[in-house]
């Protein structure tokens, strides 16, 4: 067996480790405990309120644009982190370019906000 | 693995003069949207025109001196090789900027009639022009994607927001559909150039290819196999050309007018640059492909459009026979056939931007039947007289610019010894030359039995439809300066 | 057994084949937006193992670019696809024939 094969090995007898015991736990529970179910107690749990409604809920559409704006503005952060990690080495050009990097972006966060974009309707 | 190189960092040097044209559009977009955030209520059409012809003028003038710069100096490239300065460079960059100039002229009334959001609409017109330019110039793969996904997002936009009709829904979801699928093959095909020649950029991938021998070249072939179907869905040839009839008639018509120009003309230099270009010591291997790639799209372009009976569809199938006849040039592989190309793509462009100036002007409504053109000879003598002018460039008769484009790829696919593909060309031309005359037949034989809706005219159309036929005519006769304007454009390779 | 650079390239080729399959077989406009991203990645994977066998960065900070890209192009998808259903709810790419000839 290689040694990458062994080191995976580690994983599984953990992984196999894991499921067993809660397993285990569940199963023995199961065997101790008195089942007398009624209908208030199979009910689903949502923090002692009562449950309306069934469980396929939609998500408002005007969530959607704060989603995609979300997406926009943090996929850009993936530029600004290399940058920020060595600062010292990309002196004033680095500092310069970001500058004009997040004036983009702010200016792109203005547009939407002026155009009523980001308010909850 | 964090390259140690960086900890003496030196930023590459950076010809920001050669920057500068699409900088000023971009720097214009963001102007536009700034000031229409600014602005209290609804901002007005003329401000967001103005500012993008000025940008494009403004533009023109600093790659005018960026020509001369060149002839002095020679071809360079900046930013660590990545954006070459070449007179190839610089000819797109002039193209764009015409067709941004007339684009922006045509959209002015289009916007105003159809109730489109103005600076939105020319924010993304900047900026994908400023993609197409940035395609053009890239002398790396990276960089070349990006300029061509700035390109291509702006225009699913431009697409979509005439988003009252449901065909520009449908044509902007089918482009991107489209668009991303062909990118990704783009983009896979870029891997696999990387990891055959071990960079990105095409100077060290020429390089590279001029100087070893691959043992196996499989990877290499699969990498131009990719680019090659990502190119030829932009562009698109035959067999990728299948969602370009259905996009082109539900997209807005300068918009359409802006796909089939400069979509196609981007498209093609990057294919220029990629093949032609870096590519050039394995022209053997991909000049056949192209060859096919040409003949079937030709035949397709010119049979298919005989078939519709939609304006829009017809012009869609022409400007994939006129890919065909670029690729006709590209397959030659010489300087002459790349010149051809340049040629090609200039008179075209400005031909099909006048063109669906006409169509624009026809009517907003969701189709552009021929019947809507029936009797236009007689109640819009000089727009029929126009629109002739430019259906006849288009189908290459002489004394037209359109003759001159197609003899220069015929004469360019001859010297190369492609006879059977220069016979092709001949054949399709005549079969595609009936799809113009029946359009021609329809305004001046056909009577106009309803009268439709009659077209409105804007003196900026008015404009653009003059300006294009003059230039077409003139240039059918006197092709020289523009000849030897794209013998000086052929793509340079070269270390900045 | 060896984990070769080779095997993260067929991971990558296989990623990109289920994702175009995907594209053209799904009718579902959100699916179809999905597999785009899975042949996006497929080719960053692609990128990725072929710096870690090149020993270059240059074809990891292109992965950036592409993450960027993507997203950008999802966005704009995400907007076309709600923009359609939210005129007409539960289209598929079927359903999108209006323009044909």
């Amino acid at each position: 067996m290689s040694e990458l094969l062994r080191s995976y090995l580690t994983v599984g007898i953990f992984g196999v480790a894991a499921i067993a015991m809660a397993g285990a736990m569940l199963t023995i529970a199961r065997i101790l405990r008195p089942q007398r179910p009624t209908r208030q107690k199979l009910i689903a749990y949502e923090s002692g309120v009562d449950p309306v409604g069934g469980d396929w809920a939609q998500s408002q559409i005007r969530y959607y644009v704060f989603a995609v704006l979300f997406v926009l503005f943090d996929v850009e952060a993936v530029f600004i982190f290399p940058w920020a990690t060595r600062l010292e080495v990309y002196g004033l050009f680095g500092l310069v370019e970001m500058a004009i990097f997040i004036f983009i972006l702010v200016l792109g966060l203005f547009y939407a906000w002026r155009k009523g974009v980001l308010r909850w309707v | 693995m964090f390259a140690p190189q960086l900890l003496g960092f030196v930023s590459p040097s950076i010809n920001w003069w050669a920057l500068l044209p699409q900088m000023i559009l971009l720097g214009a977009a963001l102007l536009i949207l700034l000031l229409s955030s600014l602005a209290p209520r609804r901002s007005s059409t003329t401000f967001a025109t103005v500012t993008t012809l000025s940008a494009a003028i403004t533009a023109y003038f600093v790659s005018i001196g960026l020509w001369y710069d060149v002839e002095r100096e020679g071809a360079s490239s900046s930013i660590a090789s990545a954006f070459g300065v070449d007179g190839f460079s610089i000819f797109f960059t002039m193209l764009i900027l015409i067709a941004l100039a007339i684009t922006a002229l045509l959209s002015h009334h289009y916007l105003d009639r159809e109730g489109i959001d103005p600076p939105e609409f020319h924010a993304l017109l900047l900026c994908s022009a400023a993609g197409a330019i940035v395609m053009a110039a890239a002398n790396d793969l990276v960089v070349m994607f990006l300029g061509l996904e700035a390109l291509s997002i702006a225009i699913y936009v431009m697409i979509a927001m005439h988003s009252r009709r449901s065909e520009a829904r449908e044509s902007a979801v089918k482009y991107f559909v489209l668009g991303a699928f062909s990118s990704a093959f783009l983009l896979y095909g870029i891997a696999l150039t990387y990891g055959a020649t071990g960079s990105t950029n095409l100077v060290h991938v020429r390089e590279y290819l001029d100087a070893v021998v691959f043992r196996d070249q499989h990877m290499l072939m699969a990498a131009m196999g990719l680019l090659l179907v990502g190119l030829s869905f932009k562009v698109a040839a035959a067999p990728f050309h299948f969602w370009a009839p259905d996009v082109y008639q539900g997209a807005p018509s300068p918009v359409t007018g802006w796909m089939a120009s400069i979509a196609k003309a981007a498209g093609f230099a990057a294919l220029l640059r990629i093949f032609f270009a870096a590519f050039a010591s394995h022209d053997s291997d991909w000049s056949p492909v192209v060859a096919v790639l040409a003949f079937v799209t030709l035949v397709v372009g010119a049979v298919m459009a005989i078939l519709q009976t939609d304006v829009k569809r017809m012009l869609a199938f022409s400007s994939i026979s006129h890919a065909g006849y670029v690729l006709v040039a590209v397959q030659s592989a010489s300087n002459d056939g790349t010149a051809a190309a340049l040629f090609y793509l200039f008179t075209y462009t400005l031909m099909v931007l006048g063109t669906f100036a006409v169509v624009g002007a026809m009517g907003s409504d969701d189709d552009h039947p021929l019947t809507r053109y029936a009797g236009l000879g007689r109640s819009k003598p000089l727009i029929a007289l126009s629109l002739t002018a430019l259906l006849l460039a288009q189908a290459g008769v002489p004394t037209t610019s359109g003759f001159i484009a197609k003899f220069q790829v015929i004469s360019a696919a001859v010297s190369n010894q492609s006879y059977f593909l220069a016979g092709a060309a001949m054949v399709t031309a005549v079969i595609g030359a009936f799809m113009y005359l029946r359009i021609i037949m329809t305004m001046y034989v056909v009577d106009d039995d309803e009268s439709g809706p009659s077209p409105v005219w804007h003196w900026t159309t008015s404009t653009v439809v003059l300006g294009t036929v003059i230039f077409t005519m003139v240039l059918g006769l006197v092709p020289q300066f523009l000849i030897e304007f794209a013998e000086q454009a052929v793509p340079i390779l070269i270390r900045g | 057994m060896e984990i070769t650079t080779g095997w993260y390239l067929v991971l990558g080729a296989l990623l990109f084949v289920i994702g175009g399959t995907g594209l053209l077989i799904r009718r579902n406009p959100l699916v179809m937006l999905m597999c785009v991203e899975l042949m996006l990645n497929g080719v960053n994977l692609t990128f990725v193992a072929f710096a870690q066998r090149l020993n270059d960065i240059g074809g990891q900070t292109v992965v950036f670019f592409v993450l960027v890209v993507a997203a950008a192009e999802v966005v704009v998808g995400l907007g076309l696809v709600v923009a359609i259903l939210r005129r007409q709810p539960g289209t598929t790419a079927d359903d999108l024939s209006a323009l044909k000839g």
